[in-house]
């Protein structure tokens, strides 16, 4: 990290609140609210779906109804209505779009204020983005270069159309509909997402990029991303994710994919900055999210890493299943939660292959009247000779009203392995505070500073652009933490 | 949600039944307090039943798999005919200890001797005795410290048990010698055996206590203690659970301590063999500057199971806990350790400590290990630490090039991993008579035998590794 | 005058450890105060700096004319007092470079100053490092972070260089350094003394009184200042120790 960033991110915070809370006043094409087989047959429709993925959805929803949603996690909230949700809402697209100018303006202008300039800007950058507003993709960006590579990167809906086969041998895959009560939910409705496919032997020579953004009001969100990289294949991918302030709870339960194959890798960084609700804890968005990787192939890689500053509640455990012969998992976690949220995170490294090896740091940082949890588990399967883990997970408490947690799960099942779990729980030092003050650094920096610099070892995997927005909303999310 | 009659295991049933046909013999002669209790343990084990797999803290426990066996639950009392030290000899060489016991689940001793109290007012006995001449430490203590509908187990011992240990110290005494308890079954048919242990310790006051299962044949059984602990300010308790039980019993073992302000609480549990055992161990800490330190040795093969589950509660502020449990898991064993560190708001100051260490030693052992942190104060110091490994491969080999057997190299190793549990035994000849057990333990040596089975009788047979760890 | 403490009572715990000290320093002025172990020597170091639960009972500290007792100590701090700390801390994942210019920054910012330009800090880097002789890849490092107890304290006088404070207080910065250090360190003292600022330097030892000679020696016992001199004294005290100034003072 160069000294200028982080010069910028201490210059920057001010009394910076939650800064994309707008709301943008697009034309909407929405389904009723409720969930129903009818519902579902809607959103197929819509997106002109093939059959076989209307069953996909049906076969999904059928399960999902007799299931309990779960109780375990650490969290509390007031019951979610399911049939008080939105479950399909789109910008309303005239006809089909030629160029950038034909895209509604207000739509344009949003992602301007998110920062995000669909064309130029991440063109310099060199990042291709992909925009999902509540449920559909609105645009791609660097479709030329990508083709070039032949890498396919698009939104879902467009892969059931142009790329079936390998949606259709490949969705659900890792997840299976039945995983877990919101991946079963988004199984049967999600709207739309990212996929991407990178041919054998090909290194994405750009950073691949979705960004999510609730608009409308009592929409959930229910994307869905696949990513696919074939043998020897390389790419880094980054998520981003943002809503408006509303007073009242939104649901976003998202599913993630990724496979790789013999030598392949991929890294999902994701800052997750979803509305956290108000000082009060009213309002914010319910973030119910399943993400796993599998390592399919010998000596392939995935890695994540997350930092995760927003959401009212945020329950989510990116995981890698480490299937083929000496692949490698990672999963790097900044959790810093503030007034009333609630996160109940952390990673799952399921050994099966030999000589596989994992990796776990998260650091998580509670203040106001927070609860931040860790909860992560290894499992060592009995095939996965000479298999490793290390896993370290410390947790920063600011503030005597807060909580921090650590429930880490391993199961060891092969004699070979090798598992090991550190964690510690702490205050920032006094000593380390008055040495700062000493210097003229006023208390509120110096935790910014001490607090960016205990997560530095997550932050450093994140790809530059991202380090920067992640270190400024560590800052801005504590602000007001100290007493 | 009830459990309906249809669903109930056999195990269950025949707990259930046993209480409604005895209900007048178990709760008329009972002080009221207990037979309050044993009454609401009933309703509780009649709603809920024997935890099962779906209850979070028995999800990956054998024991629900056991539920279909058939156990005697009640047996008349064995008659004392001879003195209980020339039944339950367990000497360890230059360790004093007053030893008590209990057979078959009862307290065994002469009628006279079933409650007595020393010169210096310590009072040692039945906990059935007890109830009626100490009622007022009966109102105060019994079923105040256990949560004793924490589950079925817990509920069923209550509603059920027939005898148990009762053990007073009044204030400023300390107990010079250690107390033991020698618990045997010796029955040919297979007995449940629920048995109820109530400790009180007055302010300062000082004492070390044995606890040991053993068997003495090869018969199933089923043993379920419940232990409350009241440790008042500035009192000292050590406790040693010894574990030798045969491969078809299963043991279950709640302890539950209330800790007052200042007082130091020391347990060591050593695990050597059984078909399943689970410890179940809940610390309260509810005075400032309460001390708990809580270490375990396990050692299990074949397709024994060991399950500790510690449970620390940090309620007030400025107290310190430590948890260190190892253990060593051979051929098809299996094990669980979960720990779990709750610290209150406004719990500050508070240090909490815990670390367990596993050594699979072969490729079908299994261990199952969740160091759990809660915390809710920010002025604390908390760590935890769980390995999952196997012998260090470069000093077994450092050893044989130094001409040590790969046998020997292998048990060295062994025994230096376990010796930084075995090394807090501060008592010394405890502690030498602990590593003499894990020695012979690790040698396959020890196992059931006709009398004590610990052994610990034969000073003369020491084991010795004539090898310098620190050379290592 | 620069540094003004009155009858300076201070607690810790509500046990009190200064008990009327009296202290003047003059701007151009090195005071050495010097003493036996637990006699209030950092004390009164972390009462001048602000250090929290260093309660002042009695007494006040006067800084450039302004009375600072209730001060918060990065106030203090960008009014130009500084603190060579007797053990530096360690601030994980903060690099070195990073924390002095948030320090500088700060205090030019305290000063109505525009943030300082990056040439210019880097510039301000290089040339301070050189002063204590310190290496590039320490600055890289994080705070304090693996340096060995002689880099610690190096790191200490390079930050007062960069801050370059009015009055700089070195709590025991001779301890644990070989002598090469010790000069290094003296010779980066040396080099910030002026007509502008003062300093007052506490150790245990006559050792760094060699290399940073004091206008004013002090003897603290049972936290008051119980014998003060000139130079001369501190030679006195390596001859005879402290115990014919304590035994003066039992008496």
């Amino acid at each position: 990290m160069s000294e200028s960033k982080n010069e910028n991110i201490l210059d920057q915070v001010t009394n910076e609140e939650y800064k994309y809370g707008f709301y943008s006043d697009i034309e909407m094409d929405m389904a009723p609210k409720g969930l129903t087989e009818e519902t579902i047959r809607f959103i197929s429709a819509k997106k002109n779906e093939p059959d076989w993925l209307l069953e996909f959805r049906l076969k999904a929803f059928r399960y999902w109804q007799k299931m309990e949603e779960p109780d375990w996690a650490l969290i509390s909230h007031p019951p979610i209505d399911y049939q008080d949700i939105i479950y399909y809402a789109a910008p309303k697209k005239k006809k089909e779009l030629e160029s950038l100018d034909e895209v509604d303006p207000e739509l344009l202008d949003t992602f301007n204020k998110l920062g995000i300039s669909l064309e130029e800007q991440k063109m310099l950058a060199g990042v291709a983005v992909d925009a999902v507003i509540d449920s559909v993709s609105v645009k791609t960006t660097f479709q030329d270069t990508l083709a070039k590579h032949d890498i396919i990167f698009c939104s879902f809906s467009e892969a059931v159309q142009n790329h079936p086969d390998l949606v259709k041998k490949y969705l659900a895959s890792v997840v299976p509909v039945t995983d877990n009560y919101f991946a079963a939910l988004n199984s049967a409705v999600f709207s739309d997402g990212s996929f991407c496919y990178i041919p054998k032997g090909v290194r994405c020579p750009i950073e691949l990029s979705t960004y999510f953004r609730i608009n409308a009001a009592n929409t959930g969100q229910f994307e869905r991303t696949l990513l696919i990289a074939d043998e020897g294949g390389y790419v880094s991918y980054l998520e981003g994710c943002t809503a408006p302030m509303r007073d009242e709870n939104q649901l976003h339960a998202a599913v993630v994919e990724i496979i790789t194959m013999d030598d392949a890798e991929v890294k999902y960084s994701t800052v997750q900055n979803w509305y956290p609700g108000n000082k009060e804890g009213k309002g914010g968005i319910y973030n119910f999210v399943t993400k796993r990787g599998l390592c399919k192939g010998k000596n392939s890689k995935i890695s994540w890493t997350q930092v995760e500053t927003g959401s009212a509640i945020t329950w989510k455990y990116p995981s890698c299943v480490l299937h083929g012969d000496n692949s490698v998992g990672e999963f790097y976690s900044v959790a810093v939660t503030n007034n009333y949220q609630q996160a109940d995170t952390g990673s799952k490294m399921i050994h099966q292959g030999k000589n596989t090896k994992s990796t776990i740091i998260s650091k998580g940082i509670s203040a106001g009247k927070s609860n931040n949890s860790y909860r992560g588990m290894v499992r060592i399967g009995r095939k996965a000779e000479n298999a490793r883990n290390f896993s370290q997970c410390d947790s920063l408490l600011l503030g005597d009203q807060c909580g921090a947690h650590t429930f880490p799960y391993i199961k060891s099942a092969n004699e070979t392995a090798v598992v090991e779990h550190e964690a510690t729980t702490s205050k920032i030092s006094e000593e380390q505070l008055f040495y700062c003050q000493q210097r003229g650094i006023d208390m509120e920096k110096a935790i910014g500073l001490i607090v960016n610099g205990y997560a530095k070892e997550v932050l450093n995997k994140l790809p530059m652009e991202f380090a920067m927005e992640a270190q400024k909303l560590l800052a801005i999310t504590l602000e007001g933490s100290v007493g | 949600m009830q459990k309906s009659d249809t669903i109930y295991k056999l195990l269950e049933t025949s707990l259930i039944n046993e209480f409604e046909q005895k209900q007048v013999a178990l709760t008329g002669s009972c002080h009221p307090v207990v037979s309050r209790s044993r009454i609401n343990g009933f309703e509780f084990l009649k709603d809920n039943g024997l935890p099962d797999r779906k209850n979070e803290k028995w999800k990956n426990s054998p024991f629900p798999g056991q539920y279909e066996e058939e156990y005697l639950l009640d047996i008349p009392p064995v008659f004392y005919d001879k003195a209980a030290e020339e039944i339950f000899r367990c000497e360890i060489h230059g360790f004093w200890a007053d030893t008590y016991s209990m057979l078959n689940g009862w307290y065994y001793s002469t009628k006279e001797n079933q409650l007595i109290t020393t010169g210096d007012g310590v009072v040692v006995g039945s906990i059935l005795k007890a109830q009626h001449q100490y009622p007022e430490l009966f109102e105060k203590h019994f079923g105040n410290i256990a949560n004793t509908e924490q589950d079925g187990f817990t509920a069923a011992n209550t509603a059920l048990f027939k005898d148990g240990m009762f053990i007073y110290v009044p204030d400023g005494v300390e107990v010079k010698n250690a107390v033991q308890l020698i618990k045997l079954i010796n029955l040919q048919e297979p007995l449940m055996v629920n048995s109820r242990n109530l400790i009180i310790l007055g302010k300062s006051s000082r004492l070390t206590f044995l606890h040991c299962d053993d068997s003495v044949n090869h018969t199933p059984g089923f043993i379920n203690t419940l232990t409350e602990v009241y440790m008042d300010e500035n009192s000292s308790f050590e406790l040693y659970k010894l574990q030798n039980i045969n491969d078809n019993t299963s043991l279950i073992n709640n302890t539950f301590i209330h800790q007052e302000r200042d007082s130091r609480l020391k347990v060591n549990i050593l695990s050597l063999n059984g078909g399943k055992i689970r410890n179940e161990l809940h610390v309260n800490l509810m005075g400032q500057g309460a001390d708990a330190d809580i270490n375990g040795v396990y050692l299990v093969d074949k397709q024994q199971h060991i399950d500790n589950q510690v449970y620390i509660n940090h309620a007030v502020p400025n107290c310190h806990s430590n948890e260190l449990f190892k253990g060593v898991l051979d051929e098809e064993a299996s094990g669980i350790f979960n720990g779990y560190i709750y610290v209150a708001r406004d719990a500050q100051k508070t240090n909490a400590f815990q670390r367990n260490n596993n050594i699979l030693m072969t490729p079908k052992a299994t261990i199952d290990t969740m160091p759990f942190l809660e915390i809710y104060a920010d002025d604390v110091k908390c760590s935890h630490g769980a390995t999952v490994g196997q012998l260090d491969d470069e000093a077994l080999f450092y050893m044989m090039q130094r001409g040590i057997g790969r046998e020997d190299a292998r048990l060295l190793l062994m025994f230096a991993f376990l010796a930084e549990v075995t090394s807090k035994v501060s008592i010394e000849p405890l502690r030498i008579s602990y590593e003499d057990m894990i020695k012979r333990r690790l040698r396959g040596e020890l196992s059931i035998c006709d009398k004590c089975v610990l052994h610990c009788s034969e000073p003369d047979k020491p084991i010795e590794f004539d090898i310098d760890l620190s050379k290592i | 005058m620069l540094l003004n403490i009155k009858n300076l009572h201070v607690a810790i715990n509500g046990k009190e450890i200064l008990k009327g000290l009296n202290l003047s320093v003059n701007k151009g002025e090195v005071h050495a105060i010097m003493g036996p172990n637990g006699t209030g020597k950092s004390t009164l170091a972390a009462a001048i700096t602000g250090r929290e639960n260093y309660d002042i009972t009695k007494g006040e500290i006067i800084y450039d004319g302004e009375t600072i007792n209730d001060m918060a100590p990065d106030i203090r701090a960008n009014k130009g007092i500084f603190l060579s700390f007797q053990y530096p801390v360690e601030i994980p994942g903060v690099s070195m470079t990073n924390f002095m210019r948030t320090a500088i920054n700060a205090q030019r910012e305290f000063n109505g100053l525009e943030a300082i330009p990056a040439g210019e800090f880097l510039k301000k880097m290089e040339e301070m490092k050189k002063l204590v002789d310190i290496n590039t890849k320490l600055t890289k490092r994080s705070v304090n972070e693996g340096f060995s107890g002689g880099e610690k304290k190096k790191n200490e006088i390079f930050q007062m260089a960069m801050l370059e404070p009015k009055l700089a207080i070195l709590d025991e910065t001779d301890s644990g350094l070989d002598i090469d250090a010790l000069k290094v360190v003296a010779r980066g003292v040396n080099e910030l003394r002026s007509t502008d600022n003062a300093f007052v330097v506490i150790t245990h030892y006559q050792r760094l009184l060699d290399y940073i000679v004091p206008d004013f020696v002090h003897v603290m016992y049972d936290g008051r200042i119980v014998k003060s001199g000139g130079k001369g004294l501190a030679f006195e005290l390596e001859e005879k120790g402290y115990d014919w100034i304590i035994d003066q003072e039992d008496e």
